[in-house]
């Protein structure tokens, strides 16, 4: 209950420091590693990936990498259509 | 005891069934009328194709036609075709389980199936859809006045019964497989359907939120695809063909599955190199997810992410290569027996060779620009999906329709439809390669004149195939009613399938049944 209570306040906080981002213009790396930092407090305390068996840890894992790859190559066609 | 059809006849039973055998037959139905349907558009066109102007419908019909076709052959024939009929009957069978993992969802997959596809069929009646079946951007999201939104969420809908089936089959083949059915003992149509399965799983929530992406455009002008918004119309191409492409082998691999059954025990030969044919299956379902932009080439992606496409598609045909060469060497040496599911499984591994080795053709990147959006295009893919797929399912249906019914049928008029289909197939579809090559583009409703003789033939082919489809149709039919009892086990065939009474009673077995090892051919006390 304590964990969840402090996740949950982290990611109160992680919110607060998204609108300060944005109202600095921080840019839009900044805003992505925010939110990933709360998607990965979310899968490992909320849904409970931390105490999950290895299977499932490989298996979000290898979801993780298969996104990897949808965004890997589109974005290796939009960086190289000027060049090459 | 009663077998699964009798147990209880009620209208009620069927329609709140959780047996997957049933559910398997619910399917069977659903996607036979899908099928026809998708089968009438093809038919139209192909009589509109047979002479060189456009005279028997209008562009506009024609248009609303190829789109029709190709939605409901893709998502609601071919998609489902094996995993859900024959796949939901045979799998729980096959692996010595009583049923899935998750019954319930099973049925809920398909009634989601049905009402995704009814809206889809709605979309149609209503006015129909003319952007062809991929939904190209940016005509599908800011020019075209059909009705793509409402076509979209039926495809949508349909897409959570994949979902839902595939998840049902990775938890069943992980979690209820009998006691010494180890990994690799699993008939090989089990790993095809696994690898489908993952395919299913990953692959469909990608097609989803892309269909969402339309709507959100079209319905709220969120800029992400048109370029007067600030989006990119390759995106959607990038989105689309990320699932379409993988979804190419959820729509083939269960058909390399069916093979691997049926070619053993009409060969009365083991099957040969199981460890890499299974492997195989794993491969190309993630070799699949690597190709997606050969469907590209020609639509403005960089030429770096074209060579490296190119490249790896090269790399998918290592493994269907490792499949027909190991089927072929299973034939060697056997006693082989020309029985009905037989002919359906040679004529497949022929014309998916074809269509394979074409497939490289066009994984080529300069011969690409030139066939690129040709009738060769369109004949490659039937390759694969009709002549591969299709002649699978048809093959399986008739390997284990004794077993779904415990009918026999006629078995002279069987090998008849099958040569039938094979003559058929080839006079549609094998000038369509020379068409696509002296350039004629698909998707037009006339052409010039120097195309009508090939387009004759192809035409003619086109009846002797539907003469083909049709045939089945009746004698399936008509064995329900008259056919020959078939007994537990027609075909003297290994797995634990043919082990139970014909039609399975409800819960399968009665007693956990023994393992042997797969493909025990010639069978032992037997011959």
């Amino acid at each position: 209950m304590k964990t969840h209570l402090l996740v949950w306040l982290s990611l109160m906080l992680l919110l607060g420091l998204t609108v300060v981002a944005w109202q600095y213009h921080l840019g839009f790396l900044m805003a992505l590693a925010i939110a990933v930092t709360k998607a990965a407090l979310v899968i490992a305390f909320f849904m409970h990936l931390r105490k999950e068996s290895p299977l499932t840890k490989f298996v979000a894992g290898a979801v993780l990498f298969w996104l990897l790859i949808l965004f890997g190559f589109t974005l290796a066609d939009y960086f190289s259509r000027l060049g090459f | 005891m009663k077998d699964y059809l009798y147990e209880d006849v009620s209208l009620k039973s069927w329609l709140l069934t959780t047996d997957h055998k049933r559910i398997g037959i619910l399917f069977l139905l659903t996607i036979t009328f899908f099928f026809i349907i998708g089968g009438v558009a093809a038919t139209l066109m192909r009589m509109e194709l047979a002479t060189a102007p456009g005279d028997l419908v209008s562009a506009d019909v024609y248009n609303r036609l190829f789109t029709l076709h190709g939605t409901v052959m893709v998502w609601l024939f071919l998609i489902p075709s094996i995993p859900a009929t024959l796949g939901n009957f045979l799998l729980p069978l096959m692996i010595g389980a009583k049923d899935l993992a998750f019954p319930r969802l099973n049925l809920l997959s398909w009634y989601v199936f049905l009402f995704g596809g009814l809206l889809t069929l709605w979309s149609i009646i209503i006015g129909g859809v003319d952007t062809g079946w991929t939904f190209y951007t940016p005509y599908s999201t800011t020019y075209t006045n059909s009705h793509v939104i409402m076509m979209a969420a039926g495809i949508f809908i349909v897409g959570f019964s994949s979902i839902f089936s595939g998840l049902n089959f990775i938890v069943t083949v992980h979690s209820l497989r009998a006691p010494e059915m180890t990994w690799t003992r699993l008939p090989l149509f089990v790993w095809t359907l696994y690898a489908t399965s993952l395919i299913m799983v990953l692959a469909t929530p990608i097609l989803s939120v892309t269909l969402v992406l339309i709507a959100a455009e079209r319905l709220f002008g969120v800029g992400i695809f048109d370029p007067a918004l600030g989006g990119d119309p390759l995106l959607f191409q990038h989105l689309f063909w990320f699932y379409s492409h993988p979804a190419v082998y959820i729509m083939i691999l269960p058909g390399m599955g069916v093979i691997s059954e049926i070619l053993p025990c009409f060969a009365r030969r083991p099957i040969f190199g199981y460890k890499f044919i299974a492997g195989s299956s794993l491969a190309i379902a993630v070799f699949g997810f690597l190709v997606w932009g050969h469907h590209m080439f020609a639509a403005g992606q960089s030429l770096y992410a074209g060579l490296v496409f190119s490249f790896l598609s090269f790399l998918v045909a290592v493994p269907s290569g490792i499949k027909v060469f190991s089927w072929t060497a299973t034939l060697y040496k056997g006693s082989i027996r020309f029985d009905t599911p037989m002919l359906y499984a040679l004529g497949f591994m022929g014309l998916f060779t074809i269509g394979g080795l074409t497939g490289l053709f066009l994984a080529t990147l300069a011969v690409d620009v030139h066939l690129t959006d040709t009738f060769f295009v369109v004949a490659h893919f039937h390759f694969i999906m009709v002549g591969g797929m299709l002649m699978a399912y048809l093959g399986g249906l008739h390997f284990w329709w004794p077993k779904m019914t415990g009918k026999l049928y006629p078995e002279t008029l069987g090998r008849i439809s099958a040569v039938l289909i094979f003559l058929g197939f080839n006079g549609t579809f094998l000038p369509q390669f020379i068409l696509g090559y002296l350039g004629m583009p698909r998707r037009y409703y006339a052409y010039p004149e120097q195309f009508e003789f090939l387009n004759v033939i192809s035409s003619a082919g086109a009846v002797l195939l539907a003469l083909g489809y049709a045939l089945p149709l009746a004698y399936f039919t008509w064995s329900l009613i008259k056919g020959r009892p078939a007994g537990a086990d027609p075909w003297n065939a290994a797995g634990l399938e043919w082990k139970v009474s014909s039609p399975p009673p409800h819960h399968n077995f009665e007693t956990i049944p023994v393992v042997e090892q797969p493909y025990r051919y010639p069978r032992p006390g037997h011959e």
